[in-house]
């Protein structure tokens, strides 16, 4: 038998009920969970990083540029699993140079770009811009050039440079928003309107989209925060850890209240659709959206963050749960894009029946590869954090 | 030339100037916007505009038509992919239906179902419907699926990149990435020789006449009658896509 087919003579095995033959192996596999879900990541830290600068949240300064940072780590990495998924990845560049008009995955190449380059990228030069210029001048050997390189020339420290610097950085944010969640609405656009696919064509994809990314990047922000100062052996900010709690709180409560109004629709809708949907959240996906997205993503931080609205317990207390809720959230909104991306591709447009999903451990699209994908923007982060330290930016 | 007209020519051009760019500025904020018109566009030209009717009351599951496909396309001889493919409908006197298609019909069928419990059974030929407002070429990122100015959806190979997109349009599940060519492959309606005036090798396969295929704007034509002859409907209406594969006497139990 030839080996390329071995998996998939396994899976007809496995099939359930009647798919069409075409359905037997997944087009979009983990990697295609990744992309909205690192995407998210990076429009939900941006969204808390500009929740600080626009409405100047004290207690979320600390988080400010760690935010910013994080988000440009994954946004890096972001279209990276979905152009090692491509079955001619050499040929990812055709997306930007002869985009398709009709087709919502052409303009993702743009949205991006103008989020990377324009949005992000100047955020962060004009944050960092006065302390290149300091550090150009306190630094020696190669890093006094780099730090000179990076000022791009403008090397002005008056209070007047200092001043055009906040504006613009201001300006930046407030366009950023709306940008973020552009990005992000549209990742969910991509899903929401496939209309062959019942469980992806819902008009609330993009918003349920949107919300679970500030959730994710609200929860990354957590991690990182506590991470950083675990790492840096420095006490953590019990009003800053609080703040980033209840804002992760409010999202969560309108993200459940979103997707659970989706669901409560196709339930009482209960078009033709329904049996088969209805077969796959009660059996494929029990655990990656029963236990995993809702109870363990969604439920148990709700109660906690909730609990903690009304009754603090001790900082230690706090600090562990608090840590734990990041890696709960964030696992959660993983397998809520899990979820999406391979639930509905589980069962068959014919709506007849199911395939199944055999996560391969090496290979072009396996288990490794989509490993390597989510650790790389934390090693980004790592030299991001060495060569800009937040902690030695000058106050201004 | 005198001042007066030396500027009113200034204001001329100044005004022609500030149409042109405006009109420019209009059109390309619009332009993009057209995107969002995919699934309403009309076709175009008078030339042919190919079509196909499949009587499900003729197929006898002999799946001579899925085999000639794989060997006419190239289709790997595997039994998950296919450009066209029978399915067998058995509606239970209880109401379950079972639908099978072991290797695409290729190898024939067998009944699982006894017979006092049968209440009705039928194949149903399946391939890529043509759509005229086809889902797939819609959402295709770089423009590697298009339509022929004759009806058909094609995949151009050598420009696809494989994301997949297009097969998660397509209600029909009609589409599948070609496990070696790493592109889209789907039913060409065999280009290749219906420009050359031959019939599709699954139609010409076909025993019974189950297949016809043929130019929708020719009145006079076979398909046109067989049209007009029978009441004739397309699979999953409510996806709007113009599908321009008919089916007579198809079954509502059919996806």
């Amino acid at each position: 038998m030839d080996p390329r087919y071995e998996a998939l003579y396994e899976a007809l095995k496995n099939v359930h009920g009647y798919i069409y033959p075409n359905e037997i192996s997944l087009t979009w596999s983990i990697l295609i969970v990744e992309y909205p879900y690192i995407t998210g990541l990076v429009a939900g830290a941006f969204i808390l990083a500009s929740l600080n600068r626009v409405f100047k949240i004290k207690a979320l300064e600390p988080t400010y540029i760690i935010s910013l940072l994080t988000a440009f780590a994954f946004l890096l990495v972001a279209t990276m699993p979905l152009i090692s998924h491509l079955g001619k990845p050499l040929r990812f560049w055709e997306i930007m140079i002869t985009p398709h008009s009709t087709s919502a995955m052409a303009i993702f190449g743009f949205v991006y770009l103008w989020y990377l380059m324009i949005v992000l990228l100047l955020e962060i030069w004009f944050d960092y811009r006065y302390d290149f210029v300091i550090w150009s001048r306190e630094k020696k050997g190669v890093m006094k050039y780099v730090y000179k390189i990076l000022t791009l020339g403008a090397m002005g420290t008056s209070e007047k440079d200092l001043k055009w610097d906040k504006k613009i950085g201001y300006f930046i944010t407030v366009v950023g928003i709306p940008s973020a969640f552009l990005l992000h609405g549209y990742v969910g656009f991509i899903f929401g309107s496939v209309k062959a696919n019942p469980w992806w064509s819902s008009v609330m994809m993009p918003v349920i989209f949107l919300f679970s990314a500030m959730v994710s990047g609200i929860a990354l922000v957590l991690f990182v925060y506590m991470g950083i100062n675990f790492i840096r052996k420095k006490v953590q900010n019990m009003p800053t850890l609080d703040s980033i709690g209840k804002y992760l709180f409010y999202i969560l409560i309108i993200d459940f209240t979103l997707e659970s109004l989706d669901q409560i629709h196709r339930i009482y809708e209960a078009n033709e659709s329904f049996e088969i949907i209805s077969m796959l959240v009660s059996g494929k996906l029990f655990f990656t959206l029963g236990i995993m997205q809702v109870t363990v993503g969604t439920l148990i931080p709700l109660l906690i963050l909730g609990l903690f609205q009304f009754f603090k317990p001790a900082d230690k207390i706090r600090k562990i749960a608090y840590f734990i809720i990041s890696i709960f959230v964030l696992t959660g909104v993983f397998f809520m894009r899990w979820n999406v991306v391979i639930g509905g591709q589980l069962f068959s447009k014919s709506l007849h029946g199911f395939t199944t999903y055999n996560l391969g451990f090496g290979g072009q699209e396996g288990f490794l590869m989509a490993l390597f994908w989510m650790i790389i923007p934390f090693g980004i982060l790592a030299f991001l954090l060495w060569l800009l330290p937040p902690w030695k930016k000058t106050v201004h | 030339m005198n001042l007066k007209t030396e500027k009113s020519s200034r204001r001329k051009f100044l005004n022609t100037v500030a149409l042109l760019t405006g009109g420019l500025l209009v059109s390309s904020v619009t332009k993009p916007f057209n995107g969002l018109l995919a699934a309403s566009n009309k076709p175009e030209g008078n030339g042919p505009w190919y079509g196909i009717g499949i009587d499900i009351e003729k197929c006898i599951g002999c799946g001579r038509c899925a085999n000639a496909c794989k060997e006419e396309n190239d289709v790997p001889r595997v039994p998950f992919y296919f450009r066209s493919w029978v399915e067998q409908y058995t509606i239970k006197n209880d109401g379950e239906i079972i639908v099978e298609s072991p290797n695409g019909g290729i190898d024939g069928f067998t009944q699982s179902v006894p017979d006092e419990d049968i209440f009705k059974s039928f194949f149903v030929p399946k391939m890529c419907n043509h759509c005229s407002k086809p889902p797939c070429v819609q959402v295709c990122p770089v423009g590697a699926t298009f339509e022929t100015k004759e009806g058909v959806v094609l995949v151009d190979s050598n420009y696809c990149i494989g994301c997949g997109y297009c097969v998660q349009a397509c209600p029909y599940g009609c589409r599948y990435i070609h496990p070696e060519k790493k592109t889209a492959d789907k039913c060409s309606l065999c280009y290749h020789r219906i420009s050359k005036g031959i019939a599709p090798a699954c139609m010409e396969i076909c025993p019974n006449d189950a297949r016809i295929f043929g130019n929708l704007r020719d009145k006079e034509g076979e398909l046109v009658k067989f049209l007009k002859e029978h009441t004739c409907h397309v699979l999953k209406p409510e996806m709007n896509t113009g599908s321009k594969l008919f089916y007579n006497a198809l079954n509502q139990e059919v996806k």
